[in-house]
C-alpha cells in the first residue's frame, strides 16, 4: 500500500511537470529554442488568476480564462520583441541568453508589483478527489484534472498538427525553416502561433501547479520550469508524447527516491537517472535519432 | 609577429595595465572599499568565463555545469587550507591549496567527461547541468570531520560523525565550510587570470587546439582525417574544468564561509557565466574577460537604484543581446560604420 | 590633506563635545533634544563642508539583507523594522540628541554580495551595522567588521558562528538554543511522545535547529520516529515526508522551517487526513499573514517565537500599527528583531555617551562594553540583556494558534 501511495504522489507531481513540459517541448520543437522564461510565464499566469480572484472575487474560471488570454498575448509579444530579431543570429546561444534576460525581467517585475511575500493561492479545482480501498488511498482532484487536461491537450494537438494547415505549417517549420519559407509558409506567423499555444498552456499549467501546491511568489515558476525542462529532455525534447511521459516518469522517480532512498538526496538521484537514461538513449525516451550527414 | 600573437599579447597587456591602474588607485586611497571588495570576485568570474569559453567556444559544446566545477575547486581547496591552517604559512598554503583544488577538479572533470562527451547538443548541456546539480546536492548532504581517530563521514547529520572532543567538523552539511583563511588578494587573482589566459591562448594556437576546433566545425570530417575525437574532446573539457576549479579556489579563499547552495553553485550560476561568454563573444577569450568584469560590476554599480536595479540589469541584458547579435542590428551598424570610416570598412570587407 | 582632515576632525570633535555638554545641562525633554540636535547639525554641517569623509552630525546605521530574490521577504522586513524604529527615534530626539540616518543594501542572500553591501555602507560612512539578515551572510560580513572593528548586531542571523567575533551581537535566539528549548518545552508539557521532523537540509537555520533538537530530544526521552529533509530545489511536494511521519505514528510534527513551506505542509497533511500537533520555531511566524491562507488549517499549531503581531501590549500594537500604515504589511519576527536591534544600538550608544564624530573603531569598543550593561524592553522580549559573547538573554515564548490568532500558551 505504501508503494501505491507513493506512486499516486508521484503521479500527482509528475502530471504537473508533464503539463509544463508540454509547452516547453512545443516551443523547442518548432522554434528550436529553449525558452528559459517558460517557467516565469507560469508565474505570470498564477498572478493573473490570483489578482482576478482577489480583486473581483469572481469564480476562478474567469481568472483562468483571463490568464490564458494575457499569457498568450505576453508570449507572442515576447517572441516578437525579444526572440525574433535573434532567430538568425550567428549562434543559437544568443536567443537563449535573451530568454534568460526575459526570465529575470518577469521575476523582478512581479517582485515590484506584488512584493516578495508568498501568497496563498485558492485552488481553481474545488473537487476533493476520490478515495480508494476504503480511504486508504486518496487521489486528489487536482491530480485527476491535471492528468485529464494533459491527455486532452495531447489528443487535441494531434489532429491540430496533422490535419490543419497551421499544424502542417508548424511541422514543416520544425523540419526545415528555409524550405518551409520556400513552400510559401509564413514562418514568422507559424512561430508566433507556437508561442501563443505554448504560453496559453503555461497559463493552464500555472493554474494547475498553484492549485496543487498553493503558494505563490515571484520565483514560483523557476524551479518547476527547470524540472519540466529536464522532463522534456528525458522524454525526448521536441516530442509531445515524450514530454508527457518524461514528466510522469520524473515525478514518480522523485517521489520513489524520497520514499525509499533519501529525502536529502532525491534531487541527485533524479539527475543521476536522467544521465543514465541519456547514456543509453542519447535523444531521450521518445526522441528521434537524427543521422548526421556530411 | 603574426596577427594572432599580437592579439594575444594585447590581451595580456590590457590585463596588466588594468591591474596597474587599479593597484595605483588603491594605493592612493582613491578606490572606495565597495569597489575594492568587488575586485577579486570580478576576477574569479572572469577566470570561470575563460574556462567556459574553452568549452563553448573552442570545443563547441554547451556546458551548464561549470558552477559545479567551481564548487569542487572551492570545497577541496578549502578543506586543505583548513586542515593545514596552523601548520603552513599563508603563501605556501594558498599555493598548495590552488594545486590541490585545480587537480581535484581536473580529475572530476575528466571522470564526468567520459559519459558526457558521448552526447551532443542540448542533451550534452542538460547532462552537464545534471552533474552540476548532483555535485551541489551531494556536498549539501555530506558531513565530514576529523579527529585524533581519523576521518569521519556521514550523510545523516553532524552528531552521526561521532567525533572525539578534539575533533573538528570540516563540512557541516548545508552549513558548509566556515573559517577558511582569507588567503587570496587582487594581485594573486590577476596572476591566476593571466595563467588562465596563457593556458587558453596556448591551447588555441597549438596543434591540439586546431584539432579540437576542427572537431567543433565538422566532427565527421575531423574524424576522417584521423583526429582522435574522444581524446581531444576530453582534453578540452578537462582543461576547462580545471580552470573553473582554479576560480573556485579563489572563491573560497576570498570569503570565510562557503555553502553548496544554489545561489553560489547552482545551474543559474552556470547560466550567468554563460551570459558572460556569449556577450563577450563565443570563442573570443579576451571578450569573455571584459564581459565578465562589466557584467559583474553592473548590478553592483546600480546599487543606488535599489529595487529597480535587477530590473534594469535584465533590460540591459536583453537590449545588449539584440544590438550585438541580431543580424538586422549588425547590418545597420555596419552601414553606419561605412558612412563614417569608408576606408576601414572596405578593408574589412576585403579581408 | 591627511593633516587637514585631522585638524578638521579635532575641531569638529571639540565643537560637538561642547554642544553635547550644553545639551546635558538643559532639561531632557524631547523638544529641547530636538533643537539641540538641529543646532549641532548646522554647526557641524558648516564645519565639514571641506571634509565630507568625517562624520557629520548624525549617526549612520546600515542594514543588509536580501531585498530581491527568493528571500526578499526577510530582508525587506529587516529594512522596514529598522525604518520604523529610526523614524520613532528621530521624532523623539534621536540618539544622544543626534538624528539617525538609515541605509539598506541588498545582498540577494549571497555571502559575497553581502560583503559588497557592507563595503558600500562603509563608504557611505556607516557606524553601526544592523545585519546581515541571514546567517551565512552575517558570518561572512563578520569577518570584515572584525577587521574594521565595526559594531555589528545581527537581527536574525541565528547560526552559532554569527557571533564568534567579539564585535558582533544578535537579537534573535541562536539556532541550537531554539532546538533545545523546543525539545525541552515539548517534553515538559508532554505535548507528544512520538515525534516526526521535517526540515530543510539545504538551509543553515533549519539544519541548526534540527540538529540541536534531535540531540536534546534524546536526553529528554522523546522518540523521534521520522526525520525527513527537503531541499531548496524540491520544496513544493511534501507528501513523502508527511507519509513517513504518519506511518511512523508521529503525534507531533516538529517543523523548524519557514512559514511558506509550513503553509504547504498544513494543506497537504489536511488533504491526506493527517492531523498531528504542529510545533515550530520563529520561522513559522508570518503564516497567519499569508494572503488567502485558510488559517483554520493552522489551528492548534504551536510555535516558540519571541514575537507575535497581535500581542496586546502597547509596544507591539504601536509598532504593528505604524508598520501596517507605512508598508501595508503585517510585520513578522524579522521586522521585530530589527526594530529591537536599532533600540539596542540606541540604548548602548546612550549608555556609552557616543557622539557621531567618534571613529568607527572607538564606537565599536565602547559599544562592546555598553551592550553588556544595558537592559532592553523590546518587541521580542520584556527584558533583554546581552552577554559579552554576543548572545541575548531572553525567554522564549510559546504561542498557540487559536481561531486564526496567536494566543500565548501556558
Amino acid at each position: 500500500m505504501s508503494f501505491l501511495t507513493a506512486l499516486v504522489s508521484g503521479l500527482s507531481l509528475g502530471s504537473i511537470y508533464a503539463i509544463i513540459a508540454l509547452g516547453y517541448t512545443m516551443v523547442y520543437g518548432i522554434a528550436k529554442m529553449l525558452n528559459f522564461a517558460h517557467g516565469d510565464f507560469i508565474m505570470v499566469g498564477c498572478y493573473i488568476i490570483f489578482t482576478v480572484a482577489s480583486t473581483w472575487g469572481s469564480s476562478p474560471v474567469l481568472g483562468v480564462i483571463a490568464a490564458i488570454i494575457l499569457c498568450t498575448l505576453l508570449g507572442v509579444a515576447t517572441e516578437r520583441v525579444a526572440y525574433r530579431p535573434l532567430r538568425h543570429a550567428a549562434s543559437p546561444l544568443a536567443v537563449l541568453i535573451t530568454a534568460i534576460g526575459v526570465s529575470y525581467l518577469l521575476e523582478n517585475l512581479a517582485l515590484l508589483i506584488f512584493g516578495a511575500d508568498a501568497k496563498a493561492f485558492t485552488s481553481v479545482i474545488p473537487w476533493n478527489g476520490i478515495s480508494l480501498f476504503g480511504g486508504q488511498l486518496h487521489i486528489q482532484g487536482v491530480t485527476i484534472v491535471t492528468i485529464a487536461v494533459s491527455i486532452v491537450v495531447l489528443i487535441a494537438l494531434q489532429p491540430f498538427i496533422h490535419r490543419t494547415r497551421s499544424g502542417q505549417a508548424m511541422l514543416a517549420a520544425s523540419q526545415d525553416q528555409g524550405a518551409a519559407t520556400l513552400m510559401g509558409i509564413d514562418v514568422n506567423r507559424t512561430i508566433s502561433l507556437t508561442f501563443a499555444i505554448g504560453s496559453g498552456l503555461a497559463a493552464v499549467a500555472g493554474a494547475l501547479l498553484c492549485s496543487a501546491y498553493p503558494s505563490l511568489s515571484p520565483y514560483t515558476g523557476a524551479m518547476p520550469g527547470i524540472k519540466a525542462f529536464v522532463a522534456a529532455v528525458l522524454g525526448g525534447i521536441g516530442s509531445i508524447p515524450g514530454a508527457m511521459i518524461g514528466g510522469l516518469v520524473l515525478g514518480i522517480i522523485e517521489i520513489l527516491a524520497k520514499t525509499y532512498i533519501s529525502s536529502q538526496l532525491s534531487d541527485a538521484i533524479v539527475f543521476g537517472i536522467l544521465i543514465v537514461v541519456l547514456l543509453f538513449k542519447p535523444t531521450g525516451l521518445l526522441g528521434k535519432v537524427v543521422q548526421e550527414k556530411v | 609577429m603574426t596577427k594572432e600573437k599580437k592579439r594575444t599579447l594585447t590581451t595580456y597587456a590590457i590585463v596588466i595595465a588594468a591591474w596597474a591602474v587599479i593597484e595605483i588607485l588603491m594605493r592612493a586611497g582613491l578606490l572606495s572599499s565597495h569597489l575594492q571588495g568587488l575586485l577579486v570576485p570580478m576576477v574569479y568570474y572572469a577566470i570561470t568565463a575563460v574556462a567556459l569559453n574553452i568549452c563553448v567556444g573552442i570545443l563547441g559544446e554547451l556546458s551548464l555545469g561549470h558552477a559545479g566545477f567551481m564548487c569542487v575547486g572551492a570545497f577541496s581547496s578549502a578543506l586543505f587550507s583548513l586542515l593545514t591552517a596552523d601548520v603552513l604559512p599563508g603563501g605556501l598554503r594558498f599555493f598548495l591549496a590552488l594545486v590541490i583544488g585545480t587537480a581535484v577538479t581536473a580529475l572530476i572533470g575528466f571522470l564526468i567527461g567520459i559519459p558526457v562527451l558521448r552526447l551532443n547538443g542540448d542533451y550534452l548541456a542538460i547532462v552537464t547541468l545534471a552533474f552540476g546539480e548532483i555535485i551541489k546536492n551531494l556536498l549539501n548532504a555530506i558531513y565530514f570531520g576529523v579527529d585524533s581517530a581519523g576521518v569521519h563521514v556521514s550523510m545523516q547529520n553532524q552528531m552521526a560523525l561521532g567525533l572525539q572532543p578534539d575533533g573538528q567538523t570540516l563540512i557541516n552539511g548545508a552549513m558548509g565550510v566556515t573559517g577558511i583563511p582569507h588567503d587570496s588578494n587582487f594581485t594573486l587573482s590577476v596572476v591566476l587570470l593571466l595563467l588562465a589566459l596563457f593556458i587558453a591562448q596556448n591551447l588555441i594556437h597549438s596543434k591540439q587546439g586546431r584539432a579540437i576546433m576542427s572537431i567543433r566545425d565538422n566532427r565527421i570530417a575531423a574524424q576522417s582525417i584521423g583526429i582522435n575525437v574522444v581524446r581531444y574532446k576530453m582534453m578540452a573539457f578537462t582543461i576547462s574544468a580545471a580552470i573553473a576549479g582554479m576560480a573556485g579556489v579563489l572563491f573560497s579563499h576570498n570569503i570565510s564561509t562557503i555553502q553548496a547552495t544554489s545561489q553560489y553553485f547552482g545551474y543559474n550560476v552556470s547560466i550567468l557565466i554563460l551570459v558572460y561568454v556569449v556577450l563577450g563573444g563565443i570563442g573570443n577569450i579576451r571578450g569573455s574577460v571584459i564581459a565578465a568584469c562589466i557584467l559583474y560590476l553592473l548590478p553592483e554599480l546600480l546599487r543606488g537604484l535599489n529595487k529597480y536595479r535587477m530590473l534594469i540589469y535584465s533590460i540591459v541584458l536583453i537590449v545588449v543581446m539584440i544590438v550585438n547579435w541580431a543580424p538586422a542590428a549588425i547590418e545597420k551598424r555596419e552601414k553606419l560604420a561605412a558612412k563614417f570610416h569608408p576606408a576601414k570598412s572596405a578593408e574589412k570587407k576585403e579581408a | 590633506m591627511k593633516n587637514f582632515k585631522k585638524v578638521m576632525g579635532v575641531m569638529m570633535a571639540s565643537a560637538m563635545t561642547a554642544s553635547v555638554l550644553a545639551g546635558c545641562g538643559s532639561t531632557k525633554s524631547a523638544a529641547t533634544a530636538d533643537t539641540q540636535s538641529a543646532a549641532a547639525g548646522t554647526e557641524t554641517g558648516a564645519a565639514s563642508t571641506d571634509s565630507a569623509a568625517a562624520a557629520g552630525g548624525t549617526f549612520k546605521i546600515g542594514t543588509i539583507g536580501p531585498l530581491t530574490g527568493d528571500n526578499a521577504a526577510y530582508g525587506l522586513a529587516v529594512q522596514y523594522g529598522a525604518e520604523i524604529a529610526v523614524d520613532e527615534i528621530n521624532k523623539n530626539g534621536g540618539i544622544n540628541g543626534y538624528q539617525v540616518e538609515l541605509k539598506s543594501e541588498d545582498d540577494e542572500t549571497d555571502n559575497q554580495k553581502s560583503v559588497n553591501a557592507y563595503n558600500t555602507l562603509k563608504d557611505w560612512g556607516m557606524q553601526f551595522l544592523d545585519g546581515s539578515t541571514t546567517s551565512a551572510c552575517a558570518i561572512a560580513v563578520a569577518d570584515y567588521t572584525k577587521q574594521d572593528n565595526m559594531f555589528q548586531i545581527t537581527p536574525s542571523g541565528s547560526a552559532p558562528d554569527c557571533v564568534k567575533n567579539d564585535n558582533v551581537f544578535r537579537v534573535c535566539f541562536a539556532d541550537p538554543a531554539q532546538g533545545t528549548a523546543s525539545a525541552q518545552y515539548i517534553a515538559a508539557h508532554k505535548l507528544g511522545t512520538k515525534i516526526g521532523i521535517i526540515y530543510d537540509s539545504s538551509d543553515v537555520y533549519s539544519n541548526g535547529i534540527y540538529q540541536a533538537f534531535v540531540q536534546e530530544a534524546q536526553k529528554q526521552g522523546l522518540t523521534v520516529v521520522s526525520q525527513e529533509a527537503f531541499t531548496a530545489d524540491s520544496k513544493t511536494d511534501f507528501s513523502v515526508q508527511l507519509q513517513k511521519a504518519k506511518d511512523g505514528g508521529a503525534d507531533l510534527l516538529f517543523l523548524p522551517i519557514y512559514y511558506q513551506q509550513a503553509a504547504l505542509i498544513f494543506q497537504q497533511a489536511d488533504k491526506m487526513g493527517y492531523k498531528p500537533l504542529y510545533f515550530g520555531c520563529d520561522g513559522f511566524d508570518g503564516i497567519l499573514t499569508v494572503k488567502n491562507f485558510d488559517t483554520s488549517l493552522a489551528e492548534g499549531a504551536m510555535l516558540l517565537t519571541p514575537f507575535a503581531a497581535d500581542a496586546q501590549d502597547d509596544l507591539t500594537q504601536n509598532f504593528v500599527k505604524a508598520y501596517e500604515a507605512k508598508y501595508n504589511l503585517t510585520p513578522n519576527q524579522f521586522a521585530a528583531d530589527s526594530y529591537d536591534a536599532i533600540y539596542a544600538i540606541k540604548a548602548a550608544a546612550e549608555k556609552a555617551n557616543l557622539t557621531p564624530d567618534m571613529s568607527v573603531s572607538d564606537i565599536c569598543d565602547k559599544m562592546k562594553e555598553a551592550m553588556t550593561q544595558i537592559t532592553l524592553k523590546g518587541l521580542t522580549s520584556e527584558k533583554m540583556t546581552w552577554e559579552a559573547t554576543g548572545e541575548p538573554n531572553k525567554e522564549p515564548k510559546a504561542v498557540v494558534i487559536k481561531d486564526g490568532k496567536y494566543v500565548s500558551a501556558q
